[in-house]
């Protein structure tokens, strides 16, 4: 009998809890303070953040020159000096991992970028006009898809020349499906919206209500989307460098890193371990990154 | 705003205005089928009907927001109906609508400020400031404080979103507002706030109304003419006063015995009619009268014939047979038959 009322208060306590946690559309403070409880969310946030600080001052922060290097003592273990070893150039690991930062990062915003260009516009028009429109556009979107964006960007690669620049334009278009499919399934839903009819009713043309009405109203799931992106989009530019088609020596990538330390890796496995964690834990941190903002953003949620 | 030439003509007119959708496999759904009725100046029109009766969908046609399959509507000397989608547009600034559910007609984006603007933007050269203005006035009209202007939608409840979504109707001074139940989803203190609201603009304005709504009560409160919908088609139109305490269709009749009156032992000795079923679907609408399934004074007249408007004692028409077959009510009230005892099925209940 004693145990009634416990478990009335267990049943009754997170009720009272969480009064953001309702129905209610996320606003700017809303947003803010659900993200900042999502502890894994806050670590993948803060990581990123020093990997793009590193990024930005990466000549300044780098102990050595990435692309001066001793043959010397090429293929050294790690020490003092080298706290990540040097590669098969005597080049120290540390340096060019900083300073490869800079290129994964940009190369990884580049791609994510015209996948946005590409698939936001077209998504927001195929979701808002329906019809005809929409089956073109989705049709064109299901070839794109069919396509493995890594093969396609080998095509696009070996028929323009091995370039970052290149590389990540091919990645870019092959993956703005994905924002596409994002954006039209959501405009689909707004569009539907009482106060979409409003604007109609109002007088608002469609580039008003889809820039003033559909859009901000979709900003949530594109936000997530865009944030998972930019992972795949550095692993994308990881395997493309890894394989030599991607950025070109001396310029370093995590993955151009990865794949030069490869054939070395009996030797000195600490550049392949390092490089690969870097990569591995910097796309993990942008999925779980957009997970947190999924969580923190919509309106789903409710504690029990 | 008494400008329009020809004094005297509706403000607007709906001729024969049909609404079909297209429900697959070569079925179609009439939703509205030849409806006709007209909206005076600074007149308010009640079009009452259950839910599924195609009230809001006449509404929705009438803006062209759902796009009328057949029939006329005229705004002033204007024709709505047949105007291409660029020609729309500038007549959207004389017909509004005010919908149901404030919770979703505002969008939770935008700020109350940026809604109120909207309209403003699109169909006036006015300066930021003179919008502001505007806006400041229409906030004012609606008893809301200037200072909301910056907050979001969120932070209103459901009768202070219905006053702005009120306001975003009224800014750019509208001939003719569609009122979509407006009242419906507010609890009812709020209620008789929002529709004293409406009256005091109305009368201001002289603002034309088409007030839509499944409860009565308001209705007569509101309108000067009600008309009445039943699967697609008008039964009763006419002065509220005339169709609320002489109705002369059994559908009206039955509609209005669902008010209560506030008197507990009027309303238990009441005679009421209660009808018994569901609409039928407009999919397969029965032949002849469509109420002629749930009447309680059916013929077997009504299955043949689709039953005329017959102009009525106090003005209006009502499309029913009673007034010429059988009791031949000639226009009178069918109150008089249910003292009078002339039902086909007991639905009467004490």
């Amino acid at each position: 009998m004693t145990s009634r009322p416990e478990l009335q208060a267990e049943v009754l306590q997170p009720t009272g809890t969480g009064p953001e946690d309702t129905e209610a559309p996320a606003t700017p403070s809303t947003f803010v303070r659900r993200f900042r409880r999502n502890k894994v969310g806050v670590a993948a946030l803060a990581l990123l953040v020093v990997v793009v600080l590193l990024a930005v001052f990466a000549p300044w922060i780098a102990p050595h020159d990435p692309n001066q290097g001793e043959l010397s003592r090429a293929l050294e273990g790690p020490s003092g000096e080298y706290w990540f070893g040097t590669d098969d150039l005597g080049r120290d690991v540390l340096s060019r991992l900083i300073h490869a930062s800079r290129v994964s990062l940009v190369a990884a915003a580049l791609a994510t970028g015209v996948a946005l260009l590409i698939g936001l516009p077209l998504g927001l028009i195929s979701g808002y006009f329906g019809g005809w429109v929409d089956n073109v556009i989705m049709r064109f979107n299901d070839a794109l898809m069919s396509f493995p964006a890594l093969i396609l960007a080998v095509v696009i690669v070996g028929l323009l020349g091995p370039s970052l620049t290149n590389a990540m334009l091919a990645i870019g278009i092959v993956y703005a499906p994905r924002i596409m499919r994002v954006v039209r399934g959501s405009a689909l839903s707004v569009r539907e919206e009482v106060y979409v009819l409003s604007a109609r009713a109002t007088g608002c043309g469609a580039p008003r209500i889809i820039g003033g009405h559909v859009l901000p109203n979709i900003l949530s799931p594109l936000v997530v989307q865009t944030t998972i992106m930019l992972g795949l989009t550095i692993l994308a530019e990881a395997g493309l460098s890894f394989l030599g088609l991607g950025v070109q020596p001396p310029t370093a990538s995590w993955g151009s890193i990865l794949g030069r330390a490869f054939p070395y890796m009996g030797r000195t496995p600490t550049t392949v371990i390092v490089a690969g964690l870097t990569i591995s834990v910097v796309v993990l941190a942008f999925n779980l990154l957009g997970d947190a903002f999924r969580d923190s953003l919509g309106r789903e949620r409710r504690d029990q | 705003m008494t400008t329009t030439p020809g004094a005297g003509a509706p403000k607007l007119r709906v001729e024969d205005l049909e609404v079909t959708f297209d429900v697959g496999r070569g079925k179609k759904l009439h939703a509205v089928d030849g409806v006709s009725f007209h909206v005076d100046e600074g007149e308010t029109l009640g079009l009452v009907g259950e839910s599924g009766s195609g009230k809001s969908t006449t509404g929705m046609a009438v803006l062209r927001l759902t796009e009328p399959t057949a029939g006329r509507v005229h705004l002033g000397d204007t024709e709505v109906t047949g105007l291409r989608s660029r020609r729309m547009r500038p007549l959207r600034k004389r017909m509004q609508i005010v919908f149901q559910d404030p919770y979703s007609s505002l969008d939770p984006s935008m700020t109350i400020g940026q809604q109120l603007d909207e309209p403003l933007k699109v169909h006036t050269s006015l300066s930021k400031d003179e919008r502001r203005a505007r806006v400041d006035e229409a906030l004012d009209t609606v008893k809301l404080s200037t200072r909301y202007t910056t907050r979001y939608p969120n932070e209103f409840s459901g009768g202070q979103r219905q006053r702005i979504a009120i306001a975003r109707a009224m800014i750019l001074d509208p001939e003719l507002v569609v009122l979509d139940e407006p009242v419906s989803a507010l609890d009812v203190s709020t209620q008789s706030q929002i529709v004293n609201l409406l009256l005091g603009i109305q009368e201001q304005a002289r603002t034309s109304f088409l007030f839509i709504a499944h409860d009565l009560a308001v209705v007569r409160l509101v309108s000067d003419r009600t008309a009445v919908m039943y699967l697609g088609q008008l039964v009763e139109t006419g002065p509220s006063a005339r169709v609320y305490d002489a109705p002369a269709h059994p559908y009206t009749a039955a509609l209005n015995s669902a008010i209560p009156i506030p008197d507990p032992d009027r309303q238990r000795t009441r005679d009421r009619i209660v009808l018994g079923g569901d609409q039928p679907s407009p999919l397969n609408p029965p032949s002849g009268c469509r109420f002629r399934t749930r009447c309680p004074f059916a013929m077997p007249v009504c299955a043949e014939e689709v039953p005329p408007q017959h102009p009525l004692e106090g003005g209006g028409y009502a499309a029913c047979h009673l007034h010429t077959h059988g009791p031949e009510l000639r226009g009178g009230s069918v109150l008089q038959l249910v003292e009078g005892g002339h039902l086909t099925t007991p639905l009467v209940s004490r």
